[in-house]
């Protein structure tokens, strides 16, 4: 293929990109962001970690290790299996704290320090120089391949065509700084980038899926037979050594993986910070794994077809493009090519936006700030313009950088090495990113000593070893020095960080983000940190200056509108002080936007009396709660047992109602017949008998009237309590006896049989012996009038029961009275059975109730004992003050 | 902090297990990923290592694709069912028309 097509047609392939970015970013300009946030777009620019080393490296490194590249995709995918719980709640957490890196997560988490930040971005950058170097050293050999034309690819000896990698640089650069400067987005997310990046992706993975099948059904007979030929190859002496897998190799490697899918700053950008929220990973949970997948299924027959089909001098690392160019497939090497420049570039630009974003935030900006200080105090200039242009400077010096390493290191023999060293050294930065996620008692320190001993090692035994400074480690024979160095430095790193955080006592910033972090809550601010709102306005002139007049204005009227407030200024309260500090800080970073607002609005340090007051403030909106909560209990109890007072009055209402016409009509009768024999008793002819008929007559009915009224009045003093009790100690066996002979003037012609135990009867009881004479009387008269046997009989018995006081039971052997009017009994007018045969008024059981009430006592039916049954119940003594009632 | 119930109605209580289940995948993936290399790395460090690790894998992405699924619908379901105990209780008491928020139907303790 002439060489002006292949670089035709990878221009073509940039202007297609700068396209598609321009599109993307045009959209979301305008607010058509509803594709472009599809689960499917984030899923694929998370292949951003498919770098040129996986594009090409992983088929030499199977041809090498076999199976062992395997681990480089297993490790994500174990990360991915715990998505749900785990990479989500990452996600929340970052989101919520407007996490713009991983040196940021690590800031903000541990404090909001800067130190550690720009310790964490050190690393970022060691490790990403030489592996920006590995993708422009990928890209060139993939030119050099077509331009030298030499089919089993060009020898590393030098620089060629050092051209090509400084113009893919510029190139790259031009691109990120085009497309990941253009706004300072308080979310940080760049939507033409991310779209470009997952065309790239789906370029990627057509070309490597495309040389895949050829190799499988072209060259070789299907998957059987590369089954057969992977079996045959690893026969081979130098192979079966080679490939065989070491279990400690195996873990390491699948550890470091796994750990750089979560803390390699270009899988940070583009798999927390580009996230609008935790929901896509529902998706990305399962479809990059499956991606990963896809992009490695046929990596071990390519390397295997590459070993058969060409030459041993070929280098495998070219096998992707070597093998279909030897077949003469120019048109599926141009697609290759074209995707694996996808590969890295899109590796380039997404590292170089995320590295630079650290570089500005947590190097460049605070330095700028702490240098201007002095001259500017509440200086005027525009931040914002400041820190766009570090961070595209920053962006420039990456790149720069990894071009200056690929030209100075000349091209390094075996590209994986290179991705190893950064996976290894981002990898310490796991344990701290963890432990803050996890553990509340990690602090500051702790996340110093861990990064600080784990990075110092991966230096000292991996990075600088690999750019050829310093010797081997003096290892017994059988241990891989790479393992050794990975588990010495990540032990170290664990035990520093978990040693340290047990005896430090971390500071009440750092507490309160570690509860937020731990428990993925909103971040609090202590009330002790509201101002005045004279302060308001230095903040609007700061954030104006980060963010531009118009965003910052419009930013602080919707927060004084959510206030409730007309205007600009909001009042300072904790919860607008933490959202200003933390969107600010979606621009900044964390740790320079608290100390500025700290600086701007005169922070208060916060003490750790003041952190247990924000415990304690806690705690009282919790027991607030709770009290609120007891007093809705109480005044729902309150409201049932006003409905019962009401049911109860409306219904001695009725009583009440009813009573009066009871006692008109009881009234009536008698008045009725003494007024018409008055009458009569007008009229002169009657005889003698006659007048001295009618006028016992009236006498009798005026009698009745009278214990009618003295039967009420009696009543009403028992029932509103005013009775007088004259008590005294009395033998209950001579009031019985008194009580019988009283009743038996009631209905004489009957003769009653009397059953006594008069021995139990001898008892003397304290009570008003008047009144429970009544009770008695009153009781035995019903018994007669009442009792319907052929044979009447009377049963008084006496118990003392053993929890003190006197039973008297009398029984009598009538019909006794039926189950349903049993209640009705002790009611006022309540008279069972026909008026005239009782004659009386229906109120002498309502009075024994009420006497027995005032004795202390109680009156009660009892069912059940064949005849009519009532037990009287006497307490030891009255309830009043017997002194005072003998007196 | 919402004081967490002790018990759970139905929904609540399958999307607790099928989250205890997402917790368990990673651990049965490292064992199924890591043992066999450490057992027995000789055979499966060539062609039978092939199908072992890539059946293994697909294995995976299928039972990570199934259980997102599963949650989804679960915690779809969670919501319905929130819903209407909240519409059955909101008509008959005006003080109890609160829904339970998320995140107390996220606390991980009850059971």
């Amino acid at each position: 293929m002439p060489f002006e097509t292949l670089l035709a047609s990878c221009l073509a392939y940039v202007v297609l990109m700068f396209g598609v970015a321009f599109a993307a970013d045009r959209a979301a300009a305008r607010g058509h962001v509803r594709w472009l946030d599809h689960p499917l777009v984030y899923t694929l620019s998370l292949s951003v970690y498919c770098s040129a080393w996986t594009f090409y490296g992983a088929v030499g490194y199977a041809s090498r290790s076999g199976l062992e590249f395997l681990t480089i995709y297993l490790g994500p995918t174990i990360v991915f299996t715990g998505a749900w719980w785990g990479l989500r709640r990452l996600v929340r957490v970052a989101r919520m704290h407007h996490v713009t890196s991983v040196a940021d997560l690590i800031s903000a988490r541990f404090g909001k320090s800067n130190r550690l930040a720009g310790l964490v971005t050190l690393i970022a950058v060691i490790a990403s120089t030489p592996y920006i170097a590995l993708q422009l050293q990928s890209v060139s050999l993939s030119f050099e391949v077509f331009a030298t034309d030499t089919p089993y690819g060009p020898t590393l000896n030098g620089n060629t065509l050092g051209g090509t990698a400084l113009w893919v640089a510029a190139g790259l650069a031009l691109f990120t700084i085009l497309f990941g400067t253009r706004n300072l987005a308080a979310d940080e997310r760049h939507h033409g980038v991310v779209t470009a990046i997952a065309l790239e992706a789906v370029v990627k993975l057509v070309a490597f899926l495309t040389l895949g099948v050829f190799v499988v059904w072209w060259l070789a007979d299907g998957p059987a037979d590369i089954l057969d030929r992977i079996a045959a190859a690893a026969a081979e002496p130098q192979n079966a050594e080679g490939w065989a897998l070491r279990a400690d190799r195996w873990t390491a490697l699948n550890i470091v993986s796994a750990a750089a899918i979560l803390t390699l700053p270009r899988m940070f950008q583009v798999m927390v910070v580009e996230a609008a929220d935790e929901e896509r990973l529902n998706t990305a949970g399962w479809a990059f794994p499956a991606y990963l997948f896809a992009m490695s299924l046929f990596v071990l027959p390519i390397a295997v077809m590459g070993r058969e089909l060409l030459p041993a001098a070929a280098n495998p690392d070219l096998y992707m493009l070597t093998l279909p160019a030897s077949q003469g497939q120019n048109w599926l090497a141009l697609l290759v090519f074209l995707g694996g420049f996808s590969a890295a570039t899109s590796m380039v630009v997404v590292c170089a936006i995320a590295v630079a974003t650290m570089v500005s935030n947590h190097w460049l900006v605070p330095v700028w700030l702490a240098l201007r200080r002095p001259q500017g105090g509440e200086d005027a200039d525009d931040l914002r313009g400041f820190v766009l242009n570090a961070r595209r400077l920053a962006i420039l010096a990456v790149t720069g950088a990894g071009w200056l390493y690929y030209h100075a290191s000349g091209g390094t023999a075996a590209l994986a090495a290179m991705g190893l060293v950064a996976f290894a050294g981002m990898a310490q930065v796991l344990p701290a990113m963890i432990g803050g996620l996890l553990w509340r008692g990690a602090n500051r320190k702790g996340a110093y000593a861990g990064i600080g001993c784990g990075a110092a090692l991966w230096i000292a035994l991996i990075f600088l070893p690999s750019i050829g400074v310093g010797g081997d480690i003096p290892l017994p024979s059988g241990v891989d020095p790479w393992t050794f160095a990975v588990f010495l430095s990540l032990s170290m790193n664990i035990l520093a960080f978990i040693g340290v955080s047990i005896f430090g006592f971390p500071d009440p910033v750092e507490r309160l983000q570690g509860l937020s972090f731990v428990s993925a809550v909103e971040p609090i601010r202590h009330s002790r940190m509201t101002r005045g709102e004279g302060r308001a306005e230095p903040l609007l002139a700061m954030a104006r200056r980060v963010w531009g007049p118009e965003e910052a204005l419009r930013y602080f009227r919707d927060e004084a509108h959510a206030q409730g407030k007309t205007g600009y200024l909001p009042d300072l309260t904790p919860r607008f002080l933490t959202r200003l500090e933390r969107r600010l800080g979606g621009s900044i970073g964390s740790a320079t936007a608290h100390a500025m607002i700290d600086r701007v609005a005169g922070g208060v340090a916060l003490t750790v009396s003041d952190l247990l007051q924000v415990a304690d403030e806690a705690q009282r909106a919790k027991e607030e709660t709770q009290r609120l909560e007891s007093a809705r209990a109480e005044l729902a109890r309150t409201a049932l047992q006003l409905r019962e007072a009401n049911d109860k009055l409306t219904a001695l209402s009725v009583q009440k109602d009813a009573f009066l016409s009871q006692i008109s009509h009881e009234l009536r009768t008698p008045m009725t017949s003494v007024r018409a024999f008055s009458e009569i008793l007008k009229d002169p002819t009657l005889t003698h008998e006659e007048r001295s008929r009618f006028a016992g007559i009236i006498h009798d009915e005026a009698g009745r009237l009278t214990r009618l009224l003295d039967d009420l009045l009696d009543l009403s003093v028992l029932e509103s309590g005013r009775a007088q009790l004259s008590v005294t100690a009395v033998n209950l066996h001579d009031l019985i006896s008194r009580a019988l002979s009283a009743a038996s003037a009631t209905r004489p012609e009957r003769s009653f049989l009397i059953d006594r135990d008069v021995a139990s009867e001898h008892v003397g009881i304290i009570t008003d012996a008047d009144r429970l004479l009544q009770v008695l009387i009153n009781v035995i008269s019903n018994a007669r009038k009442y009792c319907d046997a052929d044979r009447p009989m009377l049963h008084i018995r006496v118990t003392r029961p053993a929890e003190g006081g006197t039973v008297i039971n009398i029984m009598d052997n009538g019909s006794g009275i039926d189950s349903s009017r049993q209640s009705l009994i002790f009611e006022k007018f309540a008279r069972l059975n026909d008026p005239a045969r009782a004659g009386g008024a229906g109120l002498g059981l309502a009075i024994c109730r009420e006497i027995m009430a005032v004795l202390g006592g109680d009156i009660a039916y009892l069912p059940g004992l064949g005849g009519a049954a009532f037990r009287i119940s006497l307490p030891q003594r009255p309830p009043v003050e017997l002194p005072q009632a003998v007196a | 902090m919402p004081d967490r119930p002790l018990f759970l109605e139905r929904a609540s209580f399958h999307r607790r297990r099928l989250g205890d289940a997402a917790r368990v995948l990673p651990v049965l993936a490292t064992l199924l990923l890591l043992l066999p290399v450490w057992w027995v790395p000789r055979s499966v460090s060539y062609a039978g290592g092939a199908v072992w690790f890539f059946a293994l894998w697909a294995g995976l992405i299928v039972a990570i694709w199934a259980l997102h699924r599963a949650l989804l619908r679960a915690e779809a379901a969670t919501v319905r069912a929130s819903e209407a105990a909240a519409a059955q209780v909101a008509p008959r008491d005006g003080l109890a028309g609160r829904r339970p928020s998320g995140e107390a139907e996220r606390g991980p303790d009850a059971l």
